[in-house]
């Protein structure tokens, strides 16, 4: 392999790798108040609200069914206001991260629901307002669940970002789009994928330990 | 206020949830006063509604009728944040602990001053001196999953006791435990109020929990209360078939039915020991002086605040003169008893 086809990599794992964690952080901000108003707002929630619950619920699934290449299409005009661009890696996080806010808000709801309503009660017994069992007991209780939950979002995002490739939008997934698909050098490809495959392994295996590093439930 | 006086009133409180099957009535009509520095013990067979009770009385549930007045105001009248003020000072235990996992035990009995705002450093202090008192003190940077039960409720006790609560509630505390954890957690429990005062309110469904520690028991059936009073008289002197049913019974509110020992169509006498009676060989001296055979059905003695209490039930002699030298000779030494059937 020569200079320049190394550089090329390396710059386009680098894209990929940047769009992921822009994309993560952003969404995570976002999908963990959807999350956390999700478990709140349910029948058997601390603030049990049906109307919220639902509509939130509804708009989540909307979002979720649209496959993402189309959604990346359908949101081009509101990504050129945002970032200026409709081209490079860029371009991808707006679209990455309205589909996977909503993704990850189901899966910081699942998580928090593994917390024992037991516990709750038990801070509710104490005098704890509902912000306090959110941030003191809902989030921390659930912590290694979320950071599992966290290593299946991310590599989700991950390969996601892969499909930037078809605006433009660079990274791994463009070199294998680029050069497998449209030039037929499945070699270039393979090797794209390759890389992909790892940086996916690394996530995945990074936030499984830091889960079960933290989790306190586990006798050590 | 003062040792003596109520700190809890329920005052015709009544619940009832409203499920999509249709309303389930938990509790209706209960009247109960629970005297500052008592262990108040309400007992009752599963699904009677002593959780529910229990979890009024710090509007964990809010009674859908009837009053709580704790320290003579009225829960009901009070907004969202002075309830949560008025829950501190009633600490609460439960059967499954409900420690917060992914905290060490010394942030757990932190945990509700941290929610009080209290100052870090004094709350340390704090949980160090709970968890001295609980025997764990050792233990603060351990985590819940490297207990076992018995220690966890520990755990939980100094936790509920850090805002130094005048009401410990008790949800069923001892349930998950053995004979001899169970044990060891009551002797806890009388311990805090005896030395601290805390009032104490046990729930359970165990006839021996009520004897090891409550002064006043409530005995709830189908969302009533049954009765209520004293622990001596309730026992020497049940009522209702259900209060007869949980203390003939073989102590605990699961058995179904006292255990007889054989049958007979021959009428019977159900005789009480209170406390200094159940040291006297009575029946042997009955046997003694009326010289005449008697057959014991049951019997069953327990130490009740102290005190051994208990009764037997015997069958009574197919001879008419027989029995009446039985039931003569009770009564002159002033042994109370009734007939039963
Ligand atoms: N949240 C609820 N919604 C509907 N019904 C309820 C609810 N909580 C309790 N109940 C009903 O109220 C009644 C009393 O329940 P409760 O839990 O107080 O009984 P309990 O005496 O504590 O029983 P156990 O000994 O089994 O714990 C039961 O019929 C129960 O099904
Ligand atoms: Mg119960």
């Amino acid at each position: 392999m020569d200079a320049a086809s190394i550089s090329m990599y390396l710059e386009e794992t680098w894209a990929t790798i940047y769009m992921t964690l822009i994309s993560s952080a952003i969404s995570y901000l976002i999908g963990i108040p959807l999350g956390v108003v999700l478990v709140v707002t349910d029948k058997d929630g601390i603030a049990p609200c049906s109307s919220v619950h639902t509509v939130l619920g509804v708009i989540i699934n909307i979002f979720r069914s649209i496959p993402f290449l189309i959604l990346l299409v359908m949101v081009l005009p509101l990504t050129k206001l945002l970032v200026g661009t409709t081209l490079g890696p860029k371009a991808i996080i707006p679209p990455l991260i309205i589909a996977s806010a909503p993704y990850i808000g189901r899966m910081v709801e699942s998580s928090l629901k593994e917390v024992s309503s037991g516990v709750i009660e038990a801070a509710k017994s104490m005098g704890a307002s509902n912000w306090q069992i959110i941030y003191k007991v809902l989030i921390p209780e659930a912590k290694p669940s979320l950071l599992v939950g966290a290593a299946i979002c991310i590599t989700t995002i991950l390969s996601y970002s892969a499909m930037a490739g078809f605006v433009g939008g660079g990274g791994l997934g463009a070199i294998a789009l680029n050069y497998g698909y449209y030039r037929y050098k499945t070699d270039i490809m393979m090797v794209a994928v390759v890389v992909l495959v790892v940086l996916v392994q690394i996530i995945q295996e990074i936030w499984m330990r830091l889960s079960r590093a933290t989790d306190k439930r586990v006798r050590n | 206020m003062a040792k003596g006086d109520n700190i809890i009133q329920l005052v015709n409180m009544g619940k009832t949830f409203h499920t999509s099957s249709g309303d389930v009535l938990a509790l209706d009509d209960i009247n109960l006063d629970i005297k500052e520095g008592s262990v108040q013990g309400i007992i009752g067979l599963s699904g009677a509604g002593k959780s529910t009770l229990v979890r009024c009385i710090n509007y964990l549930e809010i009674p859908t009728s009837g009053k709580v007045i704790f320290e003579g105001k009225s829960l009901g009248d009070l907004s969202d944040r002075e309830v949560r003020e008025a829950r501190r000072n009633m600490g609460m235990i439960f059967q499954q602990f409900n420690l917060l996992d992914q905290r060490n035990l010394l942030a757990n009995v932190t945990f509700p001053l941290e929610i009080a705002g209290e100052d870090k450093k004094k709350a340390k202090e704090r949980a160090l001196e709970l968890l001295r008192l609980v025997g764990l003190e050792d233990r603060y940077k351990n985590y819940p999953a490297q207990l076992s039960g018995g220690q966890k409720q520990r755990v939980a006790i100094a936790r509920a006791l850090a805002t130094n609560p005048k009401v410990l509630l008790c949800d069923e505390a001892t349930s998950a435990l053995d004979p001899k954890t169970t044990a060891q957690i009551l002797e806890l429990l009388k311990k805090i109020n005896q030395e601290l005062g805390v009032t104490v309110i046990v729930i359970t469904h165990q006839m021996s929990v009520i004897e090891a520690i409550c002064d006043s028991v409530a005995i709830i059936d189908h969302s009533h209360i049954a009765e209520s009073g004293p622990v001596s008289e309730v026992f020497n002197n049940p009522k209702t078939e259900i209060g007869k049913r949980l203390i003939l019974g073989d102590g605990d509110a699961d058995s179904v039915k006292p255990v007889i020992f054989g049958e007979s169509s021959n009428s019977k006498i159900r005789i009480v020991f209170d406390g200094h009676s159940a040291h006297q060989p009575i029946l042997a001296d009955l046997i003694l002086s009326c010289k005449v055979p008697v057959n014991i059905l049951f019997a069953n003695t327990k130490e009740v605040e102290g005190q051994a209490v208990g009764q037997m039930i015997i069958e009574l002699p197919d001879n008419r003169e027989d029995a009446d030298k039985i039931t003569q000779y009770l009564r002159s030494n002033n042994i109370i008893f009734e007939e039963v059937d």
